[in-house]
């Protein structure tokens, strides 16, 4: 089977309805076994503006929306002279030719006008005459189209469903009366793809992570994660609460965590502003968390709608003082979904927050997965935790609750095996366990206790607190203490680093040049390193993934030999490249960067890689070409 | 108070006999070290007596306070505790009643914690009608930052951060937390220790968001709002013939200063759902509690959705 790559642009004012053909055409090549990868550029207006949303299918797994458009759907004549100047040779631009006029196409572009008022008779139907055009052009068959518009419409009556499907018939027939068809069909593999945005599979990664307590204010572009949550809350027993502020957000997540449920919340950079002096309060109180940016183009409300890698400092910074914490970045959609119950493992086993930085790109951009891949129950870890339905730490620490132990008895490690009984008449002085909420132990890691548990009363404080919770900050300063309480709380997060996967190296370990991305560039690196090959260029590609703990000694190793050490970010100061320098005194060789909003597509890379070989800059800068 | 509903799952299913608690046993682990002559102590002696005299066990009760001096409250009480942030008490709070609903959530703070720096806290959670207390030790200043103005200062009052007096208007929380919510609304002495603690004894059994605004003077800080100041003013709503059902006499009566001011139960309605009776995703029990695990049917809803 040749291999089919195949991009439609879809293009106009919000409110017009780019959404849903991109929708249907997603899921009508999923459900064809073809992969896929969208991206949605759109803007802070609920009607008016551009929005320009590109779909890429393809056989193999699609990493990104590549460079080149083989069909434009202009829904206005915005849309049309923003993007027909980009179309090439063999491609098509399929619109309604009674509203919108194409000027001076680049030869072998086919104009395909669809008359869409002769055809459907009703505006309502505009979208699905043209949709039908398309799938006659890829020469699929329509009936796939016209069962999920049966499926889709039959709330509405049989009517609405007959004049859909008759408008599809339309369409399809007026295309293939009219227009000249690809030179190739759309295959079918035989197995049915799933298709999710980056929000949806952070909010299933929740899912599977065994999230409880959902909580969030609206900001985009996370707010499809609370709204995904929110629809499946009760189906899926999960807490779901639209919160005041961030900082309500924040403090709130931390409250139902520290009852011992997995408790989770999403934002954006500005949010994200707000709540870092929770997340130093969870690291502090030790409490499990896990918090997501997605970010946006800042600073401050910066372009809402429109994606950027710039808030790496913000979260390396976040919050006063040293604290142990986890930071990833997932490395593409699929990765949303994949990253989340494993940051929440990490956060459990060292009783600390876990912050994922995603951005636009992956949280509104949507992606096929193999529906298997989608594994709801994989392994969790709780780490040390007592009065969880049977989930007693180990050792010492493992005592069964009781209540009923008498004067404060120190009998810190004994007491195993004691049956959990709120009473037996004796009076409950507090620490009848020994239990130390702060325990000094070799791993550093002390195991808690959740509220509700007989025998364990504690108090988990902000301020700096001896073993067993007492507050050391006010009255008795105690500097010994202080700094085995730093040092406990350090030293905790070294057994962080074994546990993780290295980051992804891919190519010749002798390469021209090594393309180093962290994050959502995963794809579009992949991609252009493939160019570059094609073009005689060898490259290789390091990805980081885990931001905190930087797996440094890793990364030097990987980029030992490098000879060109090109970082990629989608920034404007090189955030990452000042971090792996601070971290590993690597500096690169040269940097590729982009800031205007739009994500990097293949060839912004390649271009900078050639221009940055032929030594004409240290320093690639690409923009897009179109104003989307 | 009744049967208590919180119960481990590891506990036996034969009930045993619960034990009766003193004030000494819910002394916590450090001893208080606020200024001698501190409000504070009366408000804490009296929650440590409502816990006591409702029946409660220590591990049932989580204490929740913000930053200050009264915050430091957790820390001298025996029940699990948490020292959170300078005013998101209430936040934190909210999410671990929702995260156990079984706990009886206590939260403590001062005047500045909970009016000022949490203030946006402060009204969604009356508006929510979440299942906790709120006991507020107002004293009407800055004490752990020695002395500026507070929310509830008073209009014209001379502190450090006010030396020509302030030109704003005191919040007063009463009057705002009936006009936002909350469905028992009461103001202490720390004086008026029995009187103290039968308000905080109704505000723990409250089903529903329970304010108890306390007078707790700062001896060092604020000489005019003093112990005596309040001695001589405060006036028990009991013995007024008040009606705590009626709300707009509710909230007349708390706009009240000057020479009386009253103390007492000012509002009080039952029934109100709280938050966590509204959702049902809690009806399985503590949600803390529940499985972590996706059911098979819901794992493949969940594909299917996406196909």
């Amino acid at each position: 089977m040749t291999r089919i790559d195949f991009s439609v642009g879809i293009g106009g004012a919000a409110g017009q309805g780019v959404a849903t053909p991109g929708n249907i055409l997603s899921k009508l090549f999923a459900r064809r076994g073809l992969h896929i990868n969208a991206y949605n550029a759109y803007q802070s207006i609920i009607r008016g503006g551009h929005t320009f949303l590109t779909i890429r299918t393809s056989q193999d797994p699609v990493r990104c929306m590549g460079d080149r458009l083989d069909m434009l759907i202009p829904l206005n004549q915005d849309a049309m002279d923003r993007h027909l100047g980009l179309m090439r040779k063999g491609s098509a631009v399929l619109y309604d030719g009674d509203r919108v006029k194409p000027n001076a196409p680049a030869e072998g572009v086919q104009l395909c006008p669809l008359p869409l008022a002769a055809l459907t008779g009703n505006v309502l139907y505009y979208n699905t005459a043209a949709v039908a055009a398309v799938l006659r052009l890829v020469r699929v068959e329509l009936q796939p189209f016209e069962e999920m518009l049966a499926q889709q419409f039959s709330r509405k009556g049989e009517k609405v469903v007959a004049e859909n499907v008759a408008a599809a018939r339309a369409g399809y027939d007026y295309a293939g009366s009219h227009f000249e068809p690809y030179p190739f069909s759309l295959p079918d593999t035989g197995k049915r793809l799933a298709v999710a945005t980056g929000n949806e599979s952070l909010a299933m990664g929740g899912v599977a992570a065994g999230v409880k307590f959902y909580c969030a204010y609206p900001m985009s572009p996370s707010t499809g994660v609370l709204m995904w949550m929110a629809r499946h809350a009760r189906q899926l027993g999960i807490m779901v609460r639209q919160v005041e502020d961030e900082l309500g957000v924040i403090n709130m997540a931390i409250g139902a965590a520290h009852t011992g449920c997995r408790a989770m919340c999403a934002t954006s950079g500005g949010g994200f502003a707000l709540m870092t002096e929770a997340l130093g309060a969870a690291a502090m109180m030790e409490i499990p968390v896990v918090c997501i940016d997605v970010q946006r183009a800042g600073p401050a409300t910066g372009v809402p709608t429109k994606t950027e890698q710039g808030d790496l400092w913000q979260v390396l910074g976040a919050g006063q003082g040293d604290y142990p914490r986890v930071i990833a970045a997932p490395t593409s959609i699929r990765d949303c979904f994949h990253l989340i119950p494993q940051i929440f493992d990490l956060a459990d086993k060292f009783q600390c927050p876990g912050i994922v930085l995603a951005d636009l790109l992956e949280s509104e951009g949507f992606s096929s997965f193999e529906p298997q891949e989608l594994d709801f129950n994989p392994p969790r870890d709780r780490g040390e935790v007592i009065g969880l339905d049977g989930a007693p730490a180990e050792g010492g620490a493992g005592v069964s609750p009781a209540t009923g132990g008498g004067r404060r008895p120190e009998h810190p490690e004994g007491g195993a095996g004691v049956s959990p009984a709120t009473g037996g008449g004796r009076r409950p002085e507090h620490p009848v366990t020994g239990y130390k909420r702060y325990r000094m132990t070799e791993s550093g890691i002390s195991p808690r206790a959740v509220p509700g548990t007989p025998g364990h009363a504690h108090v988990v404080a902000t301020d700096e607190h001896d073993e067993d919770g007492v507050l050391i900050s006010d009255e008795f300063t105690d500097p010994h203490k202080r700094q085995a309480m730093m040092e406990r709380r350090g030293h905790k997060m070294e057994a962080v680093l074994p546990l993780l996967d290295p980051p992804r190296f891919t190519g010749p370990d002798a390469a021209e040049v090594t393309l180093l991305g962290w994050g959502s560039t995963e794809g579009v690196i992949d991609e252009a390193v493939e160019q570059l090959a094609a073009e005689g260029i060898v490259a290789n590609h390091l990805q980081v993934r885990w931001l905190v703990p930087l797996q440094s000694e890793a990364i030097a190793r990987m980029l030992s030999g490098a000879r060109n050490l090109v970082i990629v970010e989608n920034n404007y100061s090189g955030q990452f490249a000042r971090y792996l320098r601070s971290e590993t005194g690597i500096a690169a060789d040269a940097h590729i960067r982009k800031y205007d909003g739009e994500p990097f597509l293949p060839h912004h890379l390649t271009d900078g890689v050639k221009n940055i070989l032929a030594g004409r800059t240290t320093k690639y800068v690409p923009v897009h070409e179109v104003r989307v | 108070m009744g049967e208590m509903q919180i119960e481990p799952r590891t506990q036996p299913a034969a009930k045993p006999r619960r034990p009766s608690l003193t004030v000494k046993d819910f002394k916590g682990k450090a001893d208080p070290d606020w200024c001698p002559g501190c409000g504070d102590f009366g408000v804490l002696n009296a929650l440590k007596t409502a816990v006591a005299e409702l029946g409660l066990l220590p591990h049932e009760v989580l204490t929740v306070s913000g930053i200050g001096c009264s915050s430091n409250l957790p820390g001298y009480i025996n029940t699990y505790g948490m020292h959170t942030l300078h005013g998101r008490a209430l936040a934190v709070a909210t999410g671990a009643q929702l995260g156990n609903h079984q706990l009886k959530v206590v939260v403590t703070g001062g005047d500045g914690d909970g009016f000022g720096i949490g203030g946006n806290h402060f009204v969604h959670s009356m508006r929510r009608n979440v299942d906790l207390t709120y006991i507020v030790m107002d004293n009407q200043i800055y004490g752990l930052t020695t002395g500026q103005v507070s929310p509830t200062s008073r209009k014209g009052m001379k502190t450090k951060s006010t030396p020509f007096g302030s030109v704003e208007n005191a919040v007063n929380p009463i009057p705002m937390a009936i006009a936002c919510g909350a469905t028992y609304v009461a103001r202490g002495f720390s004086g008026q220790q029995k009187h103290l603690v039968g308000l905080i004894k109704g505000a723990i059994e409250h089903r529903g968001f329970a304010f108890v605004d306390v007078f707790s003077p700062c001896v060092t800080y604020n000489h005019e709002n003093t112990h005596e100041f309040f001695k001589q003013r405060t006036r028990k709503l009991e013995e007024m013939g008040h009606d705590p059902a009626d709300p707009r006499a509710a909230f007349d009566l708390g706009s009240q200063w000057g020479d009386s001011i009253p103390i007492g139960l000012f509002y009080r309605k039952d029934g109100v759902p709280a938050l966590d009776e509204l959702e049902p995703v809690l009806a399985e029990g503590a949600l803390a509690r529940q499985p972590l695990e996706v059911s098979r049917e819901n794992a493949r809803a969940l594909v299917e959705e996406l196909l």
